[in-house]
């Protein structure tokens, strides 16, 4: 993939559909495309069916023998349990409203890729099997059967499905593609047919408790080494707490930000703000090494996975003692939280209504599940004066917001983020407006097709966001992109360098650390990453600091 | 010429064929005019309940409404009380928003890589427009043909009448819903054939109803404008079928039979096609439900009952490594 150059990979987009129909244009697997096989020993874990050894290239895929059956009847179960399905199924008009939503489509211009088209995919069967028209009428009426080419067509794009959900914000019915991707990968669960990249980290934080399978003194090693850091740039030694009982809070957020750069800066901001709130105020937070993950890659692979990984956050919270659950920037993860965790695993009535013990704000909206976002949290410690900021430590930035998929249509979390962010920050430049808020793009990469085996998939996907970021890179001299999600610190740096070189990715609790004075602190040069902190071209270090008004003296 | 759309027409065509020979050549006035209408309303009538209840009946295990603004949260953050809506009261809204105005299809933008590349989006207000129009001037039209089910007709629909035919054109006056459906249909159908990307997910499913529709339009058009039926006798027969005391009038030409075939045809396809959006999306749970999933719990009337795996467990796996690192442990060793 990296051998293909941007505007070679632009050049082979091509928005004219083929001349033959999709039910007649075979669909061929394609290198750099599709994430690996998930691995039988993963698949076994859980105790989910069919675990072996298969490769998507190869033309048998060692199926069991009553496939066929296997799916029908998973798609009558499904049909029986969820109003969505059927709805869905039955009610598209193929307006094409949602057409040119879907950031892989644009990227990549294969029709199939076309939300409606994704649908047809199943629905084509759906008619064949359960609908009278499809049985009398057959293709006329938009009907297929179910053959093995039709089951490597729906492996093959319904995990090109990043299930963002931008579709169903333009869809007159609400069609959400997300939920019919999440049906077809249930029933390619059914049949063994997951992707490793969801199976493994699902098989590791379902035995260690988070999805890169980091052991309890390893997760604790990985903070310590963080504090070690955070002693460097700021001369402030931090002592987190793991698995105390009787905490204040629990503090849950995805593996991925202890595990790699920049998600680490981000984590190490969370490290320096529960510092801050214990020496100030007398907070107690604890982290939990057996609910070390936030992030739920269950979501993923089908609701009983989901749930079987979610039910640890609220375990936790009970065994520890604590009064509420926060929980750090994840995107999938508050999808998970908003819209699933309550209804499979609550109600969580041995926790108190999160209240912040700081300020005195009651935390309405998350009275049932008791779980508040940490930047609803920081938003509310900023705007009661809680915190010390310095915002011209960020003078060296200017930044941009990425509203994450979930955070922003499964949830609606669009105005905290930026009202933390431009309390920490003096350079704040939206992206336009058909880019953000409830119509984001997807970084290309979500819902567990991260890999790096379809990075020419991610690439493609993430053509428009980067294209936004690049307007305002050009416009604005923009140079970092924040958001509230670990796969986006994963996933977005790789795409910023191969379509606009020179922005950073961050999260936003690095940001407000990076401005937050602590007691303590040592004359600061340097932020988190070790990079000055002065903007250079406005004013030099002497001048910087000598300033009356710097205050990290 | 593409076969989903040969096969459509082909199929109206027959259609009308079938009405005028069976009128005009075998004289089935009592079939196309009597029977054929009752049973199409009976399989409407029957078919929509029985597929809304079927859905209404199907259990919504999550509440998974698509959060179109800034959700309520912290007091001094201005919530969307109708993109995101956290109370009934915003549901409602949404819902009539929806339903009436189609607010999501007025979002709608088109996607175009330029040079660069550069890409923007563009609001696309056409599609919005057009299918607004169609529902609209059906409703019109639909509402305006119930004077032929009335003994009187009233006041209302009087005022209707004047303000369809505010244009005064033409004599019987030109009425402005007729000719707006039969314009926004032929645009609906131009699209699906002219735009590339749209004929390749097009259905026969997708074109027939709107040739139907078309069909109806024209014969409609045709009645009332050139052929000229006698009103008396279509009203006499109307009211016939409404009263249950069905009778043909003479005289009546084969022109009205092949309107109401196919406006029969129509009402026996709906509960089983694409059309049935009309009662879906009433019960579209990304749209009708609250946006309150953490300040409420909502119930999964089937939530399964999983095996996990639990902390003692992972203690176990873990123990020696935990006591090691300072970890707190349940269990010493």
């Amino acid at each position: 993939m990296a051998d293909l150059k941007p505007e070679e990979l632009i050049a082979r987009t091509d928005f004219t559909p083929p001349r033959t129909g999709w039910m007649d244009t075979p669909t061929v697997i394609r290198e750099g495309m599709f994430c690996y096989a998930a691995k039988p020993k993963s698949v076994a874990t859980l105790g989910l069916p069919y675990p072996r050894e298969w490769n998507p290239l190869d033309d048998d895929w060692k199926l069991p023998e009553n496939w066929k059956e296997i799916i029908i009847e998973g798609m009558k179960d499904r049909l029986e349990r969820f109003r969505t399905f059927k709805i869905f199924m039955d009610i598209c008009v193929r307006c094409g409203a949602c057409a040119d939503k879907c950031h892989f489509f644009i990227g990549t211009g294969d029709p199939k890729n076309m939300p409606v088209v994704r649908a047809e995919l199943l629905r084509s069967v759906y008619r064949n099997e359960f609908t009278k028209a499809g049985k009398i009428l057959g293709k006329i009426a938009g009907a297929r059967e179910l053959t093995l080419d039709v089951l490597k067509e729906w492996w093959y794009y319904f995990f090109q499905c990043s299930e963002c959900r931008r579709c169903s914000v333009f869809c007159p019915y609400g069609i959400d593609t997300a939920e019919i991707t999440m049906m077809g990968r249930e029933l390619l669960n059914l049949l063994g047919l997951n992707i490793d990249w969801i199976a493994t980290p699902v098989a590791n934080c379902y035995m260690t408790g988070n999805h890169m399978g980091i052991q309890p003194q390893a997760f604790v090693d990985m903070l310590d080494f963080f504090a070690d850091e955070i002693e460097d740039t700021t001369g402030v030694r931090v002592h987190p707490t793991y698995n105390k009982k009787g905490a204040d809070i629990l503090f849950t957020t995805p593996s991925g930000d202890v595990f790699g750069d920049p998600g680490t800066y981000t984590a190490m901001g969370y490290m320096i703000l529960f510092h801050y709130l214990k020496v100030k105020y007398g907070l107690d937070v604890t982290w939990s090494t057996f609910n070390s993950e936030g992030g739920n890659f269950g979501l993923f692979t089908s609701n009983e996975v989901m749930k079987r990984l979610n039910i640890k956050m609220y375990a936790e919270a009970k065994r520890l003692g604590v009064k509420w659950i926060l929980g750090g920037e994840c995107g999938h993860m508050w999808r998970a939280i908003t819209q699933y965790m309550d209804t499979m695993n609550g109600p969580a009535d041995f926790l108190e209504e999160p209240v912040n013990p700081i300020t005195g704000t009651k935390f309405e909206n998350a009275k049932s599940t008791k779980m508040v976002h940490i930047v609803e949290f920081t938003a509310d410690l900023i705007k009661h004066n809680k915190l010390e900021l310095d915002p011209s430590r960020n003078d060296n930035l200017k930044v941009t917001f990425h509203d994450s998929c979930n955070p922003a249509r499964g949830m609606g979390m669009l105005d905290e983020p930026r009202y933390v962010i431009k309390k920490v920050c003096k350079h704040f430049y939206e992206m336009p407006r058909n880019c953000i808020r409830e119509q984001t793009f997807c970084c290309g990469s979500g819902s567990g097709l991260n890999a790096s085996e379809d990075m020419e998939l991610r690439l493609s996907g993430g053509l428009p966001r980067a294209n936004a970021v690049k307007y305002v890179q050009e416009k604005h001299g923009v140079n970092m992109l924040a958001c509230i999600c670990a796969i986006d610190r994963a996933v977005l740096p790789p795409l910023m360098g191969y379509w606009v070189p020179e922005v950073d990715v961050t999260g936003i609790h690095e940001l407000v650390t990076n401005a937050l004075i602590i007691p303590g602190e040592k004359e600061k040069t340097v932020n988190l990453r070790g990079e000055d902190i002065l903007n250079k071209d406005e004013v030099g270090p002497e001048e910087y600091y000598t300033r009356p008004d710097f205050s990290g003296r | 010429m593409n076969e989903k759309y040969l096969y459509s027409l082909i199929a109206v065509i027959a259609l009308f064929l079938v009405a005028y020979a069976g009128v005009e050549a075998a004289g089935l006035q009592w079939l196309f005019g009597i029977i054929i209408p009752y049973l199409a309303i009976i399989t409407f009538i029957v078919g929509f309940v029985v597929r809304v209840k079927d859905w209404a009946c199907s259990p919504v295990p999550f509440a998974i409404p698509t959060t179109c603004g800034q959700q309520e949260s912290l007091p001094w953050i201005k919530p969307s009380k109708i993109d995101n809506p956290f109370s009934t009261g915003g549901v409602i809204i949404r819902m009539a928003l929806e339903i009436l105005l189609f607010r999501s299809l007025f979002r709608n933008t088109t996607c175009k890589i330029n040079e660069g590349p550069r890409i923007s989006y563009v609001w696309e207000k056409w599609l919005w427009l057009f299918s607004l129009a169609f529902h609209y001037s059906f409703l019109v039209v639909v509402v305006r043909h119930l004077r032929f089910f009335l003994e009187h007709v009233p006041v209302c629909f009087q005022i209707l009448d004047k303000i369809d035919g505010f244009l005064q054109i033409g004599l019987p006056g030109v009425m402005l819903s007729g000719v707006v459906l039969l314009a926004a249909a032929i645009f609906l159908l131009l699209r699906r054939i002219l735009i590339s990307q749209v004929r390749y997910f097009s259905l026969a499913a997708d074109f027939f109803p709107l040739f139907l529709i078309i069909g109806i339009a024209v014969s409609g058009i045709m009645m009332r404008y050139f052929t000229k039926v006698d009103i008396v006798g279509v009203k006499e027969l109307t009211m016939g079928i409404v009263t249950f005391r069905p009778h043909i009038p003479d005289g009546i030409g084969a022109i009205f039979y092949v309107h109401v075939f196919f406006v029969s045809v129509l009402l026996a396809y709906f509960p089983f096609s694409k059309l049935m959006h009309l009662g879906g999306v009433f019960l579209s749970p990304t749209r009708n439900l609250r946006c309150n999933t953490r300040a409420h719990r909502h119930i999964n009337p089937w939530n399964p009952k999983v095996k996990v795996h639990t902390y003692a467990e992972y203690e176990d796996d873990f123990r020696e490594k935990m006591i090691g690192a300072g970890l707190p442990v349940e269990k010493e060793l």
